[in-house]
């Protein structure tokens, strides 16, 4: 979390933590960080946020998911936890530790178009990947195996990676814009 | 495109990174890796016998039996640490063999060597490992341990070492940053540690990996104690399993450690969770017994 908030105040963006309904009813944009994406699901019923997270999305908050995030933003997950809910939003099906375990996870570069001519390198750890899109998600990124790694769909955005970890920010620039163009 | 990367340092510390702000705990079985999962735990940590039972039962404490950390790894889809003796280059290879997620070097089991740590550089998997200061945190990491917790005294319920720990550490950061350039080759020389990494927590003003704090967490508040002290999250040993009602005690944890500094929410959490571990105070423990001291 903590290089998403300094990435997105390089940026300019004025940025604070969402814990509560109240904070996130202080912000344009919401970032969804990596983590475990089980325990994340949990504290968000817990504390009562969820609920709150799905309106806004359903009312077109831009929100930005990386690794755990991505799998929080899918309607459908697989290898969840039993019981895992997620928030949804992408019309997409996300799988969870879909790589193995911490000795499969992986540092590479990812050719990226729609982002540039230059590729971004990406940080997957314990990553998820997604295995079905509908027709409205845009793919932004696969893997040389084809499996996809980066989406977006109206103001959603997705990756399986985390470009916060190798001081990547364009996905970040990105999401601002669809903050700055949605608020 | 260009080939990939396993094990690499960004890697192994990224995995600690997205464990912030959570629990791990302590199992010896399916049955407790199960009910921490369901409790909200980011992260197991299998061992033979959890620390209180090591102290009781005494004898030496080694890395868990395969089958057990296989079993453990089938029945949970968090991260699975499991617990190395200090030292025991061996027993870190199978753990590695097993493919577990995290290796602790962890001086709750007896050290199998007296003098060298292991050398965390020749594995993919990242190591985790204690500290009771802030230069034994960097040899540690310039063995390329991945992320530090801070020792405590394991196995007691007494949180007081583990603040002794967090407090030493986080305040030889603080100390760190308010000295000359001039005078970090000195301070290098008294943490023994190398200068390299001794300038680099001067100027950032922290680990450059992840500080989880350990032993004698045993209650909601102690766990929301630790975060407000500057732990990244909370490793919790013997509490949870040595406790009246673990099912209750590991949520109230995750629940106190995620609210930490609302008071109001831990009070919640600390309602009815019946007995919490019968605790052993730490001074009441002759010094050969006192496990923080393994390790150098």
């Amino acid at each position: 979390m903590r290089e998403h908030v300094a990435s997105l105040r390089e940026l300019g963006a004025d940025v604070r933590e969402v814990r509560s309904v109240a904070d996130l009813e202080q912000v344009a944009g919401l970032v969804i960080p990596g983590g475990e994406s089980s325990v994340i699901d949990k504290l968000s019923r817990i504390f009562g946020v969820r609920d709150a997270i799905r309106e806004r999305i359903a009312a077109g908050m831009p929100v930005y998911g990386t690794c755990a995030g991505l799998i929080l933003l899918a309607d459908e997950l697989v290898d969840g936890i039993d019981g895992q809910q997620t928030f949804g939003g992408f019309d997409a099906t996300v799988r969870r530790n879909a790589f193995g375990t911490q000795s499969d996870s992986f540092e590479t570069d990812l050719a990226i178009p729609a982002l540039g001519e230059h590729p971004v390198h990406a940080v997957f750890i314990r990553a998820p990947v997604v295995e079905r899109v509908g027709p409205d998600v845009e793919v932004l990124a696969r893997l040389d195996d084809g499996r996809i790694v980066a989406i977006a769909q109206g103001a959603l955005l997705g990756t399986s990676f985390h470009p916060e970890v190798s001081g990547e920010q364009r996905f970040h620039e990105r999401f601002l814009q669809t903050v700055r163009a949605t608020s | 495109m260009s080939t990939s990367e396993t094990g690499s340092s960004r890697v192994k510390r990224g995995l600690a990174e997205m464990l912030k702000g959570g629990v791990i705990m302590d199992v010896v079985n399916a049955e407790q890796a199960r009910i921490a999962e369901d409790a909200g735990a980011v992260a197991v940590m299998a061992l033979e016998r959890v620390p209180a039972d090591i102290r009781a039962q005494g004898g030496v404490a080694r890395m868990s039996d395969p089958d057990l950390i296989e079993q453990i790894m089938a029945e949970v889809s968090i991260p699975v640490m499991a617990k190395a003796r200090i030292g025991h280059f061996v027993e870190a290879q199978v753990l590695e063999s097993l493919g577990v997620d995290y290796i602790d070097e962890s001086e709750v089991l007896s050290p199998a060597d007296y003098v060298n740590h292991i050398d965390k550089w020749d594995y993919t998997v990242p190591f985790v490992c204690g500290a009771t200061n802030l230069g034994e945190a960097l040899r540690r990491i310039t063995e390329g341990a991945a992320m530090i917790r801070s020792k405590g005294e394991a196995g007691t319920g007494d949180v007081s070492e583990a603040t002794k720990h967090i407090r030493t550490i986080t305040g030889e950061i603080n100390r760190l940053r308010s000295l000359t350039k001039d005078e970090l080759y000195v301070a290098a020389k008294e943490l023994q540690a190398p200068y390299e990494l001794v300038r680099e927590v001067a100027e950032t003003g922290k680990l450059p990996v992840v500080l989880f704090t350990a032993g004698g967490v045993a209650t909601p508040a102690d766990a929301a104690m630790m975060m407000q002290l500057g732990a990244d999250g909370v490793f919790v040993g013997s509490g949870v399993f040595k406790s009246g009602n673990p099912e209750a005690r590991a949520k109230a944890i995750v629940r106190a450690t995620a609210a930490y500094t609302d008071a109001a929410v831990i009070a919640d959490a600390s309602r009815g969770l019946g007995e919490a571990m019968v605790g052993i105070n730490v001074a009441d423990l002759p010094a050969p017994h006192r496990l923080a001291e393994r390790g150098w």
